[in-house]
C-alpha cells in the first residue's frame, strides 16, 4: 500500500459533533503548529445547529507558506460516528483515518488504501473520568495529545499553550495536561512514532498572528473611530460588532468618568441597526452596522436613502451563502451585485474587499474615512472564511498620529465666514462631493433638510427634471472621484510574459496564488490582478485591457463580479473567463488549477462548474 | 408655491428669554391642504419651542413619510431636519441622539407611518426609552395616496368613499403605555390650548415623550361618519384635565380646587399641573390603561396628559454613554495606539 509521506506539508480534517467542546482542542491543535514555526490555515465548517450536528476543522499545515484550502485530506481525526462514511471515503489514498475504537469498526467501513489508526477514546475517558461533561470534552483534549506522538508535535508547545489559556484558572491546567499525557504514551505505546507525516520546527512565521478577520474588523472599527454600532445579530457577522464591544470596553472607557466613549445598540432588526447607522452619521458620529446577505436585502432601502441624501455609513457585509437564508454557516461570496448596486434607482456603494485580518482591520479603519470624505454609506465586503476562521496575517498596525479624515463638514467659524448662501448640494470645487454640516453647529446658518426626495443645490424640495439630472450627474462625478480614493488594485506580474492573466479578490487570493504558481510549474503562465474595492481604478482597467484572456475567480454561480466588470468597465465578456466555485467551501488551490487548465486545453467554454475535483491529483507530493 | 410668506411680523410681538421672536421659530410655508390638522400641529409646536426658550438650531427634526412626515420643513427653519423612509424615524433618530446627547428630538410621524409599517420600530424606540418627542399626526387615513384606511381608522368609521372600517383599530396611546413610554398624551390639533403644554411637558421630559395627536385630513377623512373629523372629536372629546405648564420661574397663579391637582416636576425644573380625573394616577401605567378603555366604552376619546414617569432612565443612562457628545471625541478619545495594538497583536500568537 502506498504511504503519503510529508513534512510539514499535509491537511488534517477533524470530524466532531457540534457542541461537544471540540473548538478549543482543534483551535489548540493548530496553535501549537503556529508557535512551532510552520504556517498554518485553519477552516471551521460547522453547521447552522447549537448541538448535536457533524462539524468539521481542517488544518493545512505548509511550510511552503500556502493558506488557501488545498483541496483533499491526509488526515481525518474522527470522533464522530454519524459522518463517518463520508469521512473515510475523504481521505486520500495512502493517508490516515484516525478514529475511537471503542466499538469496532465495521467491514463495510474498511478501505484498503488507507492507513487505520484506532485509539479507545471513549473507554480511555470512561475510565480515567466519572463526570459526563468531563468524559466528553477531554476526549478532544486526549486526541490532540495523541497527535502530539503521532505527528511529532512538540509537548512543552502544548503544555505551554495550555497554561495560556487557564490563566488565572490553575486549577484547570493539570487536569488539560493530564488528559495530553493520556493520548500521548497510548499513540507512543500502540504506534509507530511519528508517521510518515510530521511536522518539525521551522522560523517561518516571523512577526505575523494568528487571529479571525471579524475581531480584526471590530478593531479597526475602534481605531477608525467608530462611536456607534447598531447591529442585528447574524451569522457570520455577530463577531464583528462582539469582538468591537469587547476591546471597547477595554480601550474606550473614559478615565474620569468611567462612562463609555461608545455605544452598542442591538437593534429589534436589519433594517432598524442601518437607520441607526445613517442617524448617527448625519449627526457626525461614526457609526457602522455589520450584517450578512439576509440583512442587505433589508437594509436596501436605507441604502438607496444614504446614498441619495449623502450620509455617511459603513456597513460590514460578512457573506454567507445564499440565496435566502441558503447555508447561513457555509462561506461565498454573493452579494457583490446585491451590495454595489443596492437599493431601487440608480445607486453605486463604494465595497472594500479585504482578504486578510491585517486588510480587515485597515479597511475598516479606512472605511469610515471614505465614507466621511465621500458622504456616502462605504460596504466592507468580507465573508464567513475571512470573518470567523483565524487566518495568518500580518501583526496589527496603526501609525501614531494618524488623523481621521472628516470630509468637507463646515464648522460655526466656516459658516459664519461664508459670503454666499449654503447650499448642502451644491458642488463647490468640481470633485462632485459637496459640503455639509452637522445639527447644532449655528443658529442661523447652513440648517438645511435632509430627504429621500429629489432637491435643489440647496436642498430644496424640487420636481424640476434640470435640478434632477443636475444632481445625479453631479453623483456620478462623485463616483469617479471615489474611483481615486478606494485601496488600489493590485498587480502581480509573471517572470515569464503572457497574455493570459487571472483576477480574483477577498478569499480566493491565497488558493489562487497558490494554483498560479502550480500552473507556473507546467509551463502555464498567469498575470495576477487583485482586486481590492469598487469603483474599479485604472489598474484594474488596464490589466484587463492587455491580457487576451482574464479568468476571473469567484466563490458564487453568477460570476457576479464578473458582470459588474463587464457592467462598469465595458469590457469584453467573451475575454472574461469565469472560475466559480459555489459549495460554500472555502475555495481550493486544486479547483483553481484544474479549472485554469482545463479551460486552457480547449474544452468547450462555457461556466465551470463549481464542484470540487476529487482525487484527481496526489495529496501530499514529498 | 405661487405666494410666499410675508416676511414681516407685528413691531409689538413679544421678544423670549432669549431674545427671539415667534417667527423665529417658523418654517417654510405649508403645502398641506388648507384645514389640514397637521398645520395646527405645527403652529402648536413653533409655540411651544417660542414659549420654552428653545434654541431653534439646538433642535434636530426627523420624520419618516407621509403627508405629517412633510410638516419639519414647516416649523423651525433653523433646525436640521430629517425626512427618512416610511416608518423609520425611530432608528434614525436613535443613531442620532447616540451621536450627539446634548440636542432636542423632535420627531413627527403619522398614523400610517407608526401603526402600520413603523410599528416596530415604534415599539422598540418606546421600549428603550430614547430622550426624544415622539408626535403621531393621527388622522385614520392615508392622506397623501387619497384616502385609504390605516390602522388606526376606528371600525365602523366611514370613509369619504362611504365605506366603513372592518377592522379594530390600534390605540396608539395605550400601546405607548404597554411598551413603557414615559410621558404619554393625547391631543388634538383644534385644542391649542391643551396641545402647547403637552408638547412643552414633552420637550421639558427626559425620555421618550409621546403625543398622538388627532389632527383630522380635511380633504378625505373629514365627512360625516367619520371618528376623526373635526366634528366628532369636538363633540366626543373628552379632556382628562387641564394641563399647564409652568416654568418654575413664573409664579403659579393657576388655581386648582384642592384635591384636584397634581404637580410633576421635569427635569428642567419646570412644573407641569393637571387639573385630572379622580381616577387617574399620573405615575400608574394601569390607572391610565384603565381610564382608556371606559372612555373607549362610552364612545368617548380621552384626552390630556395621562402618564409621566419622570424617574426613569433613557437610553444613554442605560448604556452608560459619555457624558461628552460622542460626535465630539477626537483622535485622541477614540483611538488608543498602537502600544494596545502591540499587546492585542502578541495575545494572537
Amino acid at each position: 500500500m502506498k504511504t503519503i509521506s510529508a513534512l510539514n506539508d499535509f491537511v488534517v480534517r477533524f470530524a466532531n459533533v457540534n457542541g461537544t467542546g471540540s473548538a478549543s482542542a482543534n483551535n489548540l491543535f493548530a496553535k501549537a503548529i503556529f508557535r512551532m514555526g510552520i504556517p498554518v490555515s485553519p477552516k471551521n465548517i460547522f453547521p447552522s445547529n447549537i448541538q448535536g450536528l457533524p462539524t468539521w476543522y481542517e488544518v493545512r499545515i505548509s511550510e511552503s507558506g500556502y493558506t488557501g484550502r488545498r483541496g483533499g485530506v491526509d488526515m481525518v481525526v474522527c470522533v464522530n460516528p454519524q459522518s463517518l462514511p463520508e469521512d473515510i471515503a475523504s481521505v486520500e489514498p495512502g493517508g490516515f483515518f484516525l478514529y475511537d475504537n471503542s466499538k469496532p469498526l465495521h467491514d463495510e467501513h474498511h478501505r484498503d488504501d488507507i492507513h487505520y489508526l484506532g485509539i479507545p477514546l471513549t473507554s480511555i475517558c470512561l475510565r480515567e473520568y466519572t463526570d459526563p461533561r468531563q468524559r466528553l470534552l477531554f476526549k478532544n483534549v486526549i486526541y490532540v495529545g495523541a497527535l502530539a506522538a503521532l505527528l511529532d508535535i512538540e509537548f512543552p508547545v502544548l503544555t505551554g499553550l495550555i497554561e495560556d489559556q487557564f490563566k488565572g484558572k490553575e486549577k484547570l491546567q493539570a487536569p488539560n495536561v493530564h488528559a495530553l499525557e493520556l493520548g500521548y504514551s497510548y499513540a507512543r505505546e500502540h504506534f509507530d512514532c511519528p508517521l510518515p507525516i510530521r511536522v518539525e520546527r521551522r522560523d517561518s512565521i516571523g512577526e505575523r498572528i494568528l487571529v479571525d478577520g471579524n475581531t480584526a474588523t471590530g478593531l479597526g472599527a475602534i481605531y477608525g473611530g467608530a462611536t456607534l454600532a447598531a447591529w442585528y445579530p447574524i451569522t457570520p457577522s455577530t463577531s464583528v460588532v462582539e469582538a468591537f464591544e469587547k476591546y471597547c470596553n477595554r480601550l474606550r472607557i473614559d478615565p474620569g468618568t468611567g462612562k463609555k466613549n461608545f455605544a452598542v445598540v442591538q437593534a429589534e432588526d436589519e433594517l432598524s441597526a442601518m437607520g441607526m447607522a445613517i442617524g448617527g452619521g448625519w449627526n457626525g458620529a461614526r457609526a457602522f452596522t455589520a450584517t450578512s446577505g439576509p440583512g442587505i436585502s433589508l437594509m436596501s432601502e436605507f441604502l438607496g436613502l444614504a446614498y441619495f441624501a449623502e450620509v455617511p455609513a459603513v456597513l460590514v457585509d460578512v457573506q454567507r451563502a445564499g440565496p435566502s437564508t441558503g447555508m447561513p454557516t457555509r462561506t461565498q461570496q454573493s452579494d457583490i451585485l446585491a451590495c454595489a448596486y443596492a437599493s431601487h434607482g440608480d445607486t453605486r456603494h463604494p465595497l472594500l474587499i479585504p482578504s486578510s485580518p491585517q486588510e480587515c482591520f485597515e479597511f475598516m479603519a479606512q472605511a469610515f474615512d471614505l465614507a466621511e470624505q465621500l458622504q456616502t454609506p462605504v460596504i466592507l465586503l468580507s465573508d464567513l472564511d475571512l470573518g470567523m476562521n483565524d487566518h495568518l496575517s500580518e501583526p496589527l498596525q496603526w501609525h501614531e498620529g494618524r488623523k481621521f479624515r472628516r470630509g468637507k463638514v463646515l464648522d460655526h467659524d466656516q459658516l459664519e465666514a461664508l459670503e454666499e448662501p449654503f447650499g448642502r448640494y451644491l458642488d463647490v470645487d468640481g470633485d462632485g462631493i459637496p459640503q455639509r454640516t452637522l445639527p447644532g453647529t449655528h443658529p442661523t446658518r447652513g440648517a438645511f433638510f435632509t430627504r429621500g426626495t429629489s432637491r435643489d443645490e440647496y436642498a430644496r424640495y424640487t420636481e424640476k427634471s434640470d435640478a434632477y439630472v443636475k444632481n445625479m450627474d453631479r453623483l456620478t462625478r462623485k463616483w469617479q472621484t471615489a474611483r481615486t480614493m478606494v485601496p488600489a488594485s493590485r498587480l502581480q506580474e509573471s517572470a515569464v510574459a503572457t497574455s493570459l492573466g487571472v483576477l480574483f479578490f477577498g478569499t480566493s487570493r491565497e488558493s489562487t496564488l497558490e494554483a498560479v504558481d502550480q500552473l507556473a510549474a507546467e509551463n502555464i503562465y498567469l498575470d495576477c490582478l487583485q482586486l481590492m474595492a469598487f469603483p474599479f481604478d485604472d489598474i484594474a482597467e488596464r490589466f484587463i485591457e492587455s491580457h487576451s484572456i482574464v479568468f476571473v475567480v469567484e466563490q458564487n454561480r453568477d460570476g457576479q463580479m464578473r458582470s459588474l466588470i463587464m457592467n462598469e468597465l465595458n469590457a469584453a465578456p467573451e475575454k472574461l473567463v469565469p472560475v466559480l466555485n459555489y459549495d460554500g467551501y472555502p475555495i481550493t488551490a486544486r479547483f483553481v488549477a484544474d479549472a485554469i487548465a482545463v479551460k486552457l486545453s480547449r474544452e468547450p467554454q462555457g461556466e465551470t462548474v463549481g464542484k470540487k475535483v476529487v482525487g484527481k491529483v496526489v495529496g501530499g507530493a514529498l | 408655491m405661487s405666494y410666499l410668506k410675508p416676511g414681516f411680523s407685528h413691531p409689538h410681538h413679544q421678544q423670549n428669554n432669549l431674545g427671539l421672536y415667534r417667527k423665529d421659530y417658523e418654517g417654510a410655508l405649508s403645502t398641506l391642504c388648507a384645514g389640514c390638522g397637521h398645520d395646527s400641529v405645527s403652529a402648536a409646536i413653533v409655540q411651544a419651542c417660542f414659549e420654552a426658550d428653545v434654541e431653534p438650531h439646538r433642535v434636530a427634526k426627523l420624520s419618516g413619510i407621509g403627508c405629517s412626515s412633510k410638516t419639519p420643513n414647516y416649523f423651525l427653519n433653523h433646525a436640521h431636519g430629517f425626512n427618512s423612509v416610511h416608518g423609520r424615524m425611530p432608528s434614525v433618530a436613535t443613531g442620532a441622539c447616540m451621536a450627539n446627547r446634548e440636542l432636542i428630538y423632535v420627531g413627527v410621524s403619522g398614523d400610517g407611518d407608526t401603526a402600520s409599517i413603523g410599528m416596530g420600530q415604534f415599539a422598540h424606540v418606546a421600549r428603550r426609552n430614547l430622550n426624544m418627542v415622539y408626535l403621531v399626526e393621527n388622522n385614520g387615513c392615508y392622506g397623501l395616496t387619497k384616502g385609504q384606511d390605516s390602522a388606526t381608522t376606528d371600525m365602523g368609521s366611514v370613509s369619504k368613499a362611504g365605506r366603513a372600517s372592518p377592522f379594530e383599530s390600534i390605540d396608539l396611546v395605550a400601546l405607548a403605555l404597554q411598551l413603557g413610554a414615559t410621558y404619554v398624551a393625547r391631543g388634538f390639533s383644534g385644542d391649542k390650548e391643551q396641545l402647547v403644554p403637552l408638547i412643552r411637558g414633552a420637550l421639558a421630559h427626559r425620555g421618550f415623550a409621546f403625543i398622538d395627536i388627532i389632527s383630522p385630513c380635511v380633504t378625505f377623512n373629514n365627512n360625516p361618519g367619520s371618528t376623526k373629523g373635526y366634528e366628532y372629536v369636538r363633540e366626543h372629546m373628552q379632556a382628562v384635565g387641564q394641563a399647564d405648564f409652568i416654568p418654575v420661574r413664573e409664579e403659579v397663579t393657576a388655581s386648582y380646587e384642592p384635591g384636584c391637582s397634581v404637580e410633576v416636576a421635569l427635569h428642567d425644573g419646570s412644573v407641569c399641573l393637571n387639573k385630572i380625573d379622580p381616577e387617574l394616577d399620573i405615575s400608574d401605567r394601569a390607572s391610565a390603561l384603565r381610564l382608556l378603555d371606559s372612555y373607549k366604552e362610552r364612545g368617548e376619546i380621552l384626552t390630556g396628559l395621562l402618564h409621566v414617569d419622570r424617574d426613569s432612565e433613557d437610553l444613554h443612562d442605560t448604556l452608560e454613554t459619555a457624558d461628552r457628545p460622542l460626535r465630539d471625541l477626537s483622535e485622541q478619545d477614540l483611538c488608543p495606539g498602537q502600544v494596545a495594538l502591540d499587546s492585542i497583536n502578541q495575545s494572537c500568537r
